[in-house]
């Protein structure tokens, strides 16, 4: 087994709290893992962008070389298209439609539209209003794990029993919050993916 | 006993120097280094034994009071980020005369591509410069196993050894076997030889002379080090020397076994031996590094006339920015024709849809008030300069203010604002954090203050280390104290609350005291949104 991740978002939209989840997750399955990201000053709403690798076997390298990456999981449509070069031919771009506009040149969105769409392989819905349907909308980033998640090869009940656990401290109301959101997103991925 | 744990290189060399019997840690925040202080501070066998973890005013302060804990036999480490190094050069260059008594771990990590940098300076020259050795870990495991590795070398050798992160392995997380249970600290033991400590020119000569005859005995424990690995290979074309991380991107290139000689370093002083083993068993060698060309130049010498060697001097590694597998990749395609298709594959041209988004101080931060103001104040003067500093405060040069003229190290604002008034400039004003200016900026401040410059102290204060992520500072609640201490006319002395509701009250202050002859210092203060949220949500 072999996952390669590019987590991307906008800094302070919560790409962090989605490689924690993963990271419990591959270590209670038993798989190496290494997660790469970058603190300090792109965190101050630039963008930024975490290498998660997930494999059966020992892992080399912290970053993911160009073109290897099975996924890029996105919180904001533009910062999935940044990270187009480390995907692979097979690879997914699952992304979060709603655009993070905190610059004036932020580009048209037909234009982010149709470079995501013409890599053909893209799990892409407004991850903002299904949070809000189910949870609340600050569980966006949850709806985003769980629309990749049938693109990771770890068992969904392994990636929820980490949500349990690092929510935890939070009280029974956030976990559960967060693990609607988790399946909320996966069964829309499942809907798109099988279309 | 072991336990797994899931760390970053950071907090895996942090909990390595707990379990190896730790008994101080000291620091000054900055990327990528402040998870290491950080991380004794929130551990529980830290807790429980009382482990000093106070963040230090600066990398000086925090490299000198390491050094007494060693003085006393005790092992401590002191971490900071590779411009911080400049800071502690003093005691660091000089710890290497006196040498250490417990074992004592000078980290500093470094940060290639300046990611969070003002410049991608490689810590490994001043180690070489000191003449001390450095311990350069190339995953999150050697990290942690080179606590313990590097206090039993400190203490073996009787030297302070300096361990070499970058940001990708200071910031990169990794499951890493660990001791489930600490070793005791070491007790209370003064040096056996108190000579070396007071380093007047008559102990010093003696110690220099006994530094360069230690070389060898470093030079010989490279050779033996468990981290120096040569892995012969069965293709004689090219030899490769990797450090630290580098050695992951030339794994990641032959994941099926790579059929080059490689040969790994990860302690220093080069292991001359291994080096001259490996090139007698190729014909040519890629130097592949982190950071600055520090080995390719140790082997090219000014003449260049041996062996070939390839690296970055040469432009087959990039000469700036970070290593990728990518770039190490193309390196060796360039060289391996043959294998071009087993070492690259194809990836996607970038989007030409992408725009750059650079990072922002926070909606509700003070400092934008500040600068809001200040830039009005501004206005009315024909040739304003503005000296600004290290710290979230720095991103005022961005749209939409646009403020600031310079930024150069911690503290320089206060300094560099003087100079250009002694020069004339008027009005020349200098914009600080409250960490920095406790950290560099107090002495630029008494210059100020014994020559009645005229020019005005903005100090930003914002009751945190802000950049790094929310750290405590030093000098919060006694900032007014501090000035006023150092000399600062009281009624030249000035505090506002840095709030939109103020801007025109802001506006007129920076105006009275911009033309007000001498110098004026300025605190406007407001919590950092960020320190503020996660207050109010404790309390909640």
């Amino acid at each position: 087994m072999k996952t390669d991740i590019i987590l991307a978002g906008v800094g302070g939209q919560g790409i962090l709290s989605i490689a924690t989840i993963l990271g419990a997750a591959a270590l209670s399955d038993n798989l190496y893992l290494k997660q790469a990201e970058v603190h300090g000053m792109s965190q101050r709403g630039g963008d930024v962008m975490s290498c998660l690798r997930l494999s059966s076997s020992p892992i080399a390298s912290d970053l993911i070389p160009q073109g290897k990456a099975d996924l890029v999981v996105s919180l904001e449509p533009m910062e999935a298209l940044r990270y187009i070069q480390w995907l692979s031919p097979q690879g997914w771009i699952v992304t979060n439609t709603v655009p993070m506009v905190n610059i004036t040149s932020y580009p048209p969105m037909e234009d982010i539209t149709g470079a995501l769409d013409a890599t053909g392989r893209v799990v892409s819905f407004d991850m903002d209003e299904v949070a809000k349907e189910v949870a609340s909308a600050r569980a966006s980033n949850m709806v985003l794990l769980g629309a990749a998640a049938p693109m990771i090869d770890i068992p969904v009940d392994k990636i929820e029993n980490a949500i349990r656990e690092v929510f935890g401290a939070k009280g029974e109301r956030i976990v559960e919050n967060n693990l609607m959101a988790f399946r909320a997103g996966l069964e829309k991925a499942k809907a798109i993916i099988n279309r | 006993m072991k336990t797994k744990k899931l760390l970053l290189g950071d907090e895996a060399l942090a909990l390595g120097a707990i379990n190896a019997g730790l008994s101080g840690a000291y620091a000054y925040p900055g990327t990528p280094s402040t998870e290491i202080l950080e991380y004794v501070q929130k551990n529980p066998v830290a807790k429980e034994r009382k482990i000093h973890s106070h963040w230090s005013s600066n990398e000086k302060t925090a490299m000198e009071e390491a050094l007494g804990m060693s003085f006393c036999g005790k092992r401590a480490i002191v971490s900071m980020k590779h411009v911080g190094l400049n800071v502690a050069a003093d005691p660091f260059v000089n710890s290497a005369m006196t040498g250490a008594n417990g074992g004592l771990l000078v980290i500093s990590a470094d940060d290639p591509s300046m990611h969070s940098s003002q410049n991608e300076q490689d810590s490994r020259f001043y180690a070489r410069f000191a003449m001390l050795p450095i311990l350069e870990p190339s995953d999150q495991q050697e990290a942690y196993d080179m606590g313990a590795y590097g206090f039993e070398l400190s203490e073996k050798l009787r030297l302070p050894v300096m361990l070499r992160l970058v940001t990708r392995l200071s910031h990169s997380r990794a499951v890493v076997t660990t001791d489930s249970v600490a070793t005791e600290e070491n007790t209370m033991a003064y040096p056996a030889d108190t000579r070396r400590w007071v380093l007047m020119p008559g102990n010093s000569r003696v110690r220099y002379k006994d530094l360069i005859a230690q070389q060898t005995q470093m030079e010989a424990m490279s050779e033996e080090s468990p981290f120096n690995t040569l892995t012969p290979g069965t293709d004689s074309r090219l030899g490769i020397i990797a450090s630290g991380i580098a050695a992951n991107y030339v794994k990641e290139c032959f994941a099926e076994g790579c059929p080059f000689s490689v040969l790994k370093i990860s302690q220093y002083p080069l292991p001359k031996q291994k080096i001259a083993e490996l090139a007698s068993a190729c014909d040519a060698i890629i130097v592949i590094e982190e950071g600055q060309p520090v080995i390719e130049e140790s082997l090219r010498g000014l003449l260049d006339r041996g062996l070939k060697v390839y690296g970055r001097l040469d432009g087959h590694l990039p000469r700036t920015g970070e290593l990728t597998p990518d770039c190490v990749a193309a390196a060796l395609a360039g060289l391996l024709p043959d294998m071009k298709e087993q070492l690259t594959h194809p990836a996607a041209m970038p989007s030409d849809k992408v725009v750059a988004r650079p990072p922002a101080l926070c909606q509700g931060c003070g400092h934008r008030d500040v600068y809001a103001a200040l830039n009005a104040a501004l206005e009315t003067f024909e040739s304003p300069k503005v000296f600004g500093d290290i710290g979230c405060y720095t991103l005022g040069w961005l749209a939409p203010f646009n403020a600031i003229d310079t930024c150069v190290d911690m503290g320089a604002s206060i300094t560099m604002a003087k100079g250009a008034a002694d020069a004339g400039q008027h009005p020349a004003v200098a914009i600080i954090g409250d960490s920095t200016f406790t950290h560099s900026g107090m002495t630029g401040l008494l210059d100020a203050v014994n020559e009645d410059t005229t020019m005005t102290v903005i100090i930003s204060d914002n009751l945190t280390t802000g950049m790094t992520g929310g750290q405590d500072s030093q000098g919060t609640g006694k900032l007014e104290e501090i000035c006023i201490g150092l000399g600062v006319k009281p009624q030249r002395l000035k505090t506002i609350d840095s709030l939109p509701r103020n801007h025109e009250e802001m506006k007129q202050l920076f105006t009275d005291e911009f033309n007000h002859p001498g110098l004026s210092v300025i605190i406007s203060r407001r919590e950092c949104i960020q320190t503020a949220r996660r207050h109010a949500k404790k309390q909640s």
